[in-house]
């Protein structure tokens, strides 16, 4: 009995040594699986302030949001990466966020400081777009559809094509398909937008829970070469199509339609967590993140556009990419309002 | 100091007093897997629960109906189905020999490791609207549209079910099956009994008890179902587990999604009661066989004809789609991708050249071999852990029927546990060190044991009960310690099960994707995780490096059952 005793204590005091001792310091982001960032850009900042900076990565967007909700009375990180404009009042209303106001905002274009409550920074933004299969319809020389009344046109409808040309995301799991949803409700308004899901379904339209499956099982002009020649995917995708080919390509197979309020603009903000004990330290990395060479960094690694004036474009994007010049836009506070609202109505409509 | 000495040696004498009662109650024998379960699942789970329930969010009980009755109709379809399916093949790989049978075996486990991404591209090679099936009919049919629609209904669910969990059939009742004595069946003929009355009142009786398990096992994996629902069944069918989904992370509806985690954790205790109840008047015990007594090579044409179909089902169900993955990971579109029909291919292994490149000099790229290591390290400790706990479980089931009652119930509550809940109060539990979450390297396995251990008490609990007292007796009349007749009688007996369950630990840690892309590290994934990511991001080098992950996941997993169960074979041929 005894030495089992012994043993167990020695077990309990091997546990105990095991535990990592205090390094040195260190600035903790948290962020979500899509967020990516160059080693040497890490290292910069590193260096710069002497310092270490550590990634906590859980799942979607809202998962990080729950994550940052659920602990926000010992907050796990000191800063945190990703809330979109579908998510930020509800963010902004948890009262998660340390407030702060960098000075290098001033390059950063008016229509992304909208509603930030002096909380958050604007980062990065992306375009969800239609994509559509360029082959698929210079083969069968149909016009690309240009509006979303378009895709209503029984030239684009399941009775023409024996199949629906259209694959749109649910916008109860899938991140683009909420921001999809969210175009239809600017361009038709509130009272519109079920008419306008109505008309879809009605000329054919295929509907899946995520976005992977919609680009790689249903797009046409993926590798999974679906049947449904137009998806609900990025306006940057064109361009990873050319960067990630397999072999290398001249001309993206893929493009997208970028016609007024056919794109919803995903705007990506940082914020400091309440609670830090890294306070000085946290501002200078939202500044750094704003900073040019951070921003030049977006494109590549996340394929998103910097939000900085200053900050210039890689020849890819420059070459493939189509920022939309005239997305829609909704108010963040009137999303957080009528999210839950709208979605359960589009499933009522869609679904049922 | 010595005041410490002194209240050591009390400590000591209480202890020894409680020693006996707690010898008497077999504690020793549950109260490690006790602990970790009171740890890693009551403390994080109770406190989730607890902050979900504080807040204010909206409760609609209209939408907690449909979720739950077509969960539990698609679970008790998919178990029926995989029953269907697995009773026979069952049947064959513990009756008869017959050339590619171990491949075969090995190759029935390999769903398993699956992330669901990753099977539904299987899948989508295979079955979609441009897949080999489709193409092949196309051709022959002379049409231009696809004559089979798969995806996104409710077959490929069923269908997706059995793919997954018609192993968990053919080891529980397999392993159990081959352990059966000839002799009972072979007293039962020569009395006269036809053989399909053989089968009806000797064998099944006798395989009831590892049916219903097997059914258990694969109706709780079937009620959580998350990623097969989501990804193949689409937007017309939700489970529970998808709505949890839904409601925590897209509507951030705490409070509904605390709502139905209770639920299914509910409905589990009731199905595992349920079980219970059904086969606790069992356990016959039988004097246990060599292994590979009762096995032969196929006699009659019927028994050939038996062997030939469920090796073809098997080929179909199985083969093909993890073979259409594994060669999309070697096949090239060429780039001009919008030729239907007619795609031109050629043969690469760029996929797997790429996948060692960090062609972004991105700061989270994880060289295949590291997420690899990752993978395996995790999975090992799982299975240590697990088969431990779950062994001493079962011992504690079998001699002490009192404790099962109650604990039984409670070790199959992760099972039914929302992944999403479950990694949510991970989050908020272990959230400073020692213990957490992304630097404590030990929080993932015990996550996966979490849900490896039960299954291995349940494939472990029927061997062990099946040893009649008789043989342990006289093994120690002949002069046997307790620790040699362990060693040398019921070691022996269970060692079948215990490889059974060790592998669906090995296995099921291999795959989790869940749990662990909440409480994973992100310099540090695993490798369903790290597929994930390539799929995450349009172009065809993503797609194919993803694809070749996968086929390497598949291939490390084959090649290390294959090891185990070879271990295992010449264990015995030494003994």
């Amino acid at each position: 009995m005894k030495t089992k005793l012994r043993i167990l204590l020695w077990l309990c005091l091997l546990l105990v040594s095991c535990t990592p001792k205090a390094s040195e310091q260190t600035l903790t982001i948290m962020t979500h699986d899509s967020f990516a960032v160059s080693e040497d850009v890490v290292k910069a900042f590193e260096t710069q302030n002497n310092v270490g900076l550590v990634f906590l990565k859980s799942g979607d967007t809202g998962t990080m949001l729950n994550r940052a909700v659920l602990t926000k009375d010992s907050p796990q990180a000191d800063i945190l990466y990703g809330v979109d404009n579908t998510f930020l009042s509800r963010a902004i209303e948890e009262g998660i966020f340390e407030p702060y106001k960098s000075p290098l905002l001033a390059s950063v274009g008016d229509d992304f400081k909208e509603n930030l409550a002096g909380m958050v920074t604007p980062i990065s933004f992306g375009d969800v777009c239609i994509n559509y299969d360029k082959h698929f319809f210079s083969s069968r020389s149909l016009a690309v559809p240009q509006t979303l009344d378009d895709l209503l046109k029984p030239e684009y409808g399941e009775s023409t094509s024996e199949v629906p040309l259209l694959v749109v995301e649910n916008p109860a799991t899938s991140s683009p398909g909420l921001a999809f949803l969210l175009a239809t409700v600017a361009e038709y308004g509130e009272d519109g937008y079920l008419e306008f899901w109505q008309g879809l379904k009605d000329n054919g339209v295929v509907v899946v829970n995520d976005w992977d499956t919609a680009y790689y099982t249903n797009f046409s002009a993926s590798s999974g070469k679906g049947l449904q020649p137009m998806v609900v995917s990025y306006a940057t995708s064109p361009a990873a199509e050319v960067i990630y080919a397999s072999t290398p390509l001249t001309e993206s197979p893929t493009a997208s339609i970028i016609g007024e309020n056919t794109c919803f603009r995903q705007i990506e903000y940082s914020g400091i967590l309440k609670g830090t004990k890294n306070l000085e330290l946290a501002q200078k990395f939202i500044d750094f993140m704003l900073d040019v060479q951070f921003q030049e960094d977006i494109p590549l690694q996340m394929f998103m556009y910097p939000v900085n004036n200053n900050a210039s474009l890689p020849t890819e994007f420059e070459k493939y990419a189509q920022a939309a010049s005239d997305p829609a836009v909704l108010d963040s506070t009137l999303i957080s309002e009528k999210r839950d609202q709208w979605i359960n109505e589009w499933t009522e409509v869609m679904l049922h | 100091m010595d005041q410490r000495v002194d209240r050591g040696d009390a400590a000591l004498n209480w202890l020894a007093r409680w020693e006996t009662r707690f010898k008497d109650s077999g504690a020793a024998l549950w109260i490690f897997p006790l602990l970790l379960l009171l740890a890693f699942f009551f403390v994080p789970m109770g406190s989730i629960l607890s902050i979900m329930f504080s807040r204010t969010d909206p409760i609609d009980l209209g939408q907690i109906w449909r979720p739950l009755g077509f969960t539990i109709w698609q679970a008790g379809l998919s178990t029926v189905l995989t029953l269907a399916a697995g009773l026979p093949a069952a049947y064959v790989f513990s009756r008869f020999t017959f050339p590619g049978k171990g491949f075969m075996r090995t190759f029935t486990m390999l769903p398993f490791i699956l992330p669901t991404v990753v099977t539904a591209a299987g899948f989508n090679a295979l079955l979609g609207p441009r897949g080999w099936i489709n193409l092949a009919l196309m051709e022959i049919m002379g049409t231009s549209f696809p004559p089979i629609d798969f995806l996104n209904t409710f077959t490929a669910i069923l269908v997706a079910h059995v793919f997954y969990n018609i192993a968990i059939v053919i080891r529980v009742v397999g392993s159990a099956w081959t352990q059966l004595d000839p002799r009972l069946e072979q007293s039962a003929q020569v009395l006269g009994a036809s053989s399909s009355r053989t089968f009806r009142e000797i064998t099944l009786p006798l395989l009831k008890r590892p049916i219903l398990v097997s059914a258990l096992l694969v109706f709780l994996f079937d009620f959580t179902s998350f990623g097969v629902v989501l990804m193949l069944g689409g937007p017309n069918f939700s489970t529970i587990e998808v709505s949890i989904y839904t409601q925590a992370l897209s509507l951030l509806n705490l409070r509904m999604a605390g709502l139905l985690t209770l639920l299914q954790l509910g409905c589990t205790i009731g199905i595992t009661v349920l079980f219970s109840k059904a086969s606790s008047n069992q356990a016959v015990p039988l004097f246990p066989r060599l292994q590979g007594e009762g096995t032969h090579a196929p006699k009659t044409w019927v028994q050939k004809g038996a062997i030939l179909c469920v090796v073809l089902f098997l080929f179909l169900l199985q083969v093909l789609p993890l073979g259409a993955l594994a060669a999309r990971s070697v096949t090239r579109l060429e780039a001009d991708r919008g030729q239907r029909g007619e795609s031109q291919t050629g043969l690469t292994l760029d996929f797997y050249r790429e996948l060692f490149v960090n062609r972004q000099q991105s700061y989270f790229y994880v060289p295949p071999v590291q997420a690899l290591l990752n993978s395996l390290f995790y999975a090992g400790v799982t299975t240590i852990i697990s088969t431990a706990a779950g062994t001493l479980l079962a011992y504690a089931f079998v001699r002490k029927p009192r404790v099962r009652h109650w604990l039984d119930p409670l070790v199959m509550l992760p099972f039914g546990a929302s992944a999403v809940t479950l990694g949510l109060g991970f989050i908020v539990t272990f959230n400073r060190p020692p213990i957490e979450v992304g630097s404590f390297p030990f929080l993932i396995p015990i996550a996966h044991s979490l849900i490896a251990m039960p299954f291995v008490m349940r494939t472990v609990q029927p061997a062990l009960g099946s040893i009649p007292d008789s043989l342990r007796q006289s093994a120690a009349v002949l002069g046997a310690s307790p620790r040699q007749v362990w060693w040398n009688v019921e070691l022996q007996i269970i060692r079948r099960a215990l490889l059974a369950g060790a592998i669906f630990a090995f296995t099921i840690s291999l795959g989790e994707f869940g749990a662990t892309s909440f409480i994973s590290s992100p310099r540090n994934p695993t490798l369903p995780v790290a597929i994930y990511r390539y799929l995450s991001q349009p172009g065809a080098m993503n797609y194919g490096q993803a694809m070749a992950m996968a086929t390497i996941l598949i291939i490390v997993c084959g090649i290390s059952i294959w090891l185990l169960e070879k271990l295992q074979g010449e264990k015995h041929a030494n003994a």
